[in-house]
């Protein structure tokens, strides 16, 4: 049991260490532990629990770059007088960084030196991953992933059945395995599993702006748990499968789903993931529907009576940069629109996300996290919320029904689908 | 013989020790292991870098309200320790004497006044802070503890040396300056220099992503 044990510490150490590049450097030498990033985390905010400040987090790579990086640490080291990282430490983290931490990024914004913690955190779930030291419902989760395709467990079958409701709805076909189509669509599990009606609004969409495009049979899943448990090797796996469907389908581009980490694993991490660059462009959803409107190939009609506000994905918005876009799309189609006070980069994150959502031992810090978003949303007395994320639209969705709160939340695209001005439609 | 040693060879060797020491300590950042991003960016990755350097002098309004006390104390400080190292009158001239060759105007008595207490004030701040608040007790270090008292110290023979009557204050004050210098490298100090790449690496990142940091 010892040696399995300390077999797990050197996988994790060795993971640190390859971690250790010139931004660690200089993040852990200009760092003076003033505890502003604190207050820019709900997970601190909601609990008052200083464990949850987003620099302690990064604790167990701190210690080993004071060990093994720093003058004192080194001389300490040295002289005996320093305490190693241990397992215990991993053990320790696996709590604070899976189920108090949801990868927001709120802490990298509002750092005074610069700090990107949210970035750091990563880089010790990463080391935790692979040390073994994950949840259990993330764990299974990702094996599901490599397993089937998908951690919910949807297999193409299951898709299938859902293009038949789909195609029975719209009257309209769904595409799928057109080779040389410009787009490739992807969906997220809980798409296919919880909302059906994004790929319903696709197909709508699609057909009113003409759109080529198809679903691919080999690449349909784009949610990725290896972002999710922090592994790297896991992550790249299944960006690749997506990337191998889009090559053999030779498309231009690959259409992220209203999924904040899909986004973030294919747009951002996926090539470094893989290591090479892709062939083909990458954009989420909501960039193509700003791209289409703004060419005119959008036509949408009719207002949005109700009070409406825009809860921003972080990892679409924050961590994305796509934060005009929506609200570009929903300026057409809503006349009593508010911002939330925090609105756009600086947003409050629902408090599932990072995994976090998927991690059942995390469910009630997750629903006391929850009331930041809470507060935004009653603040502003709205009728509804509009997100374009599923995640984020689950958790919110648990989080007001725990809080009693009957406030309908709804898919952006969901939304444009539903005021498309029919006489455009071909 | 200490007024030898203290204005002679522990001078220079301090002064080695810091300059060696910072410029090993920006190269280790420098050297250290880098991968390129492979994912095709959408903003510019070297204005945004470089603006992030100087917009995170000023807070988020988000969180302006709620890290008030930070930023005050933290400018407070700052900026009084900024004015008395480059404008106290004896620093000017030493300057000038010593390192540079030429010198500037110093600034009056009442600023000379004024700037310590805005530094000493804004130091007490933050140090009670650090030793009060949760968080802060959470995750400072000894180093913190150790650069907070050894600047406090700098500081407090610093304004006892303007009675320049009292060679051995003077003597003291340079002392402590000396030890402040060796310790420098080697300690949270180096923020002083460090958070510039930090800024502007997170900055890079942030801006070949389309966003505004």
């Amino acid at each position: 049991m010892g040696e399995q044990m300390s077999e797990r510490l050197e996988k994790g150490l060795a993971v640190l260490r390859a971690e250790m590049d010139y931004k660690v450097h200089s993040f852990f030498s200009s760092c003076v532990n003033c505890g502003v990033c604190a207050e820019s985390c709900l997970f601190y905010t909601e609990t008052n629990d200083p464990r949850y400040t987003p620099i302690y987090k990064t604790e167990p790579m701190r210690k080993l770059w004071k060990s093994e990086y720093s003058f004192w640490g080194r001389l300490a080291s040295k002289l005996g007088m320093t305490k190693p990282l241990t397992e215990a430490d991993l053990a320790d983290w696996e709590e604070l960084v899976y189920d108090g931490c949801s990868m927001c990024g709120r802490c990298s914004m509002v750092c005074p030196v610069g700090v990107d913690i949210s970035m750091v955190i990563f880089k010790v779930k990463h080391a935790l991953a692979v040390a073994g030291f994950s949840p259990e419902g993330l764990v299974e989760t990702t094996q599901r992933a490599i397993d089937v395709g998908s951690p919910m467990g949807v297999t193409l079958k299951t898709v299938q059945a859902m293009i038949k409701h789909v195609e029975a709805n719209t009257g309209l076909s769904v595409p799928m395995d057109v080779e040389g189509a410009d787009y490739m669509a992807l969906l997220s599990s809980n798409e296919i599993a919880l909302y059906p009606e994004y790929l319903e609004s696709l197909v709508k969409i699609f057909d009113h702006a003409g759109v080529s495009w198809t679903l691919s049979s080999q690449a349909f899943e784009a949610t990725n748990s290896g972002l999710q448990i922090g592994n790297k090797k896991i992550a790249g796996q299944l960006v690749q499968r997506v990337v191998d469907g889009a090559e053999k389908l030779k498309v231009k581009t690959v259409i992220s789903p209203e999924c904040g980490h899909a986004y973030t694993a294919l747009r951002w991490e996926g090539p470094n993931f893989i290591g090479k660059a892709y062939p083909f462009r990458v954009v989420h959803i909501l960039e193509l529907l700003d791209e289409l409107r703004a060419q005119g190939r959008i036509k949408t009609t009719g207002m949005e009576t109700d009070r409406l506000t825009f809860h921003d994905p972080c990892s679409i918005v924050r961590r994305g940069g796509v934060q005009a876009q929506p609200r570009n799309l929903l300026e057409p189609i809503t006349e009593n629109f508010v911002e939330m006070a925090d609105h756009g980069s600086m947003n409050w994150c629902c408090g599932g996300g990072g995994g976090v959502s998927g991690n059942e031992r995390a469910h009630d810090l997750k629903l006391t996290a929850f009331n930041k978003k809470k507060s935004q949303i009653e603040e502003l007395k709205v009728d509804a919320v509009v997100t374009a994320c599923s995640n984020c639209r689950m958790v919110m969705e648990d989080g007001l029904e725990a809080n009693e709160m009957e406030i309908p939340l709804l898919g952006l695209t969901e939304l444009i689908a539903e005021h498309l001005d029919e006489k455009r439609t071909s | 013989m200490i007024e030898y040693l203290i204005d002679g060879p522990l001078w220079y060797f301090s002064l080695a020790v810091f300059v060696i020491g910072v410029l090993w300590q920006l190269g280790s950042i420098v050297f250290a292991g880098r991968k390129g991003d492979l994912s095709v960016a959408r903003g510019n990755a070297t204005s945004s870098g470089f603006k992030n350097i100087f917009s995170r002098f000023i807070p988020h309004r988000e969180i302006a309200p709620q890290i008030g006390v930070q930023v005050v104390a933290g400018y407070l400080f700052h900026l009084g320790l900024f004015a008395l190292l480059f404008f106290a009158a004896p620093h000017v001239l030493f300057l000038e004497e010593n390192l540079l060759g030429f010198g500037w105007t110093p600034m009056p008595h009442w600023a000379f006044i004024m700037a310590s207490q805005a530094a000493f004030l804004g130091l007490i701040i933050l140090w009670v802070r650090r030793m009060t608040n949760p968080v802060s007790r959470l995750i400072s270090t000894l180093d913190d503890h150790i650069v907070a008292i050894l600047t406090f110290v700098v500081m407090l023979t610093g304004c006892l040396a303007l009675l320049e009557g009292f060679n051995a204050l003077r003597l003291l004050h340079r002392f402590t300056v000396e030890l402040w210098l060796i310790y420098f490298p080697f300690s949270a100090l180096m923020h002083t220099f460090t958070f510039i790449p930090s800024r502007a690496f997170t900055g890079a990142w942030f801006g070949r992503r389309g966003i505004d940091a």
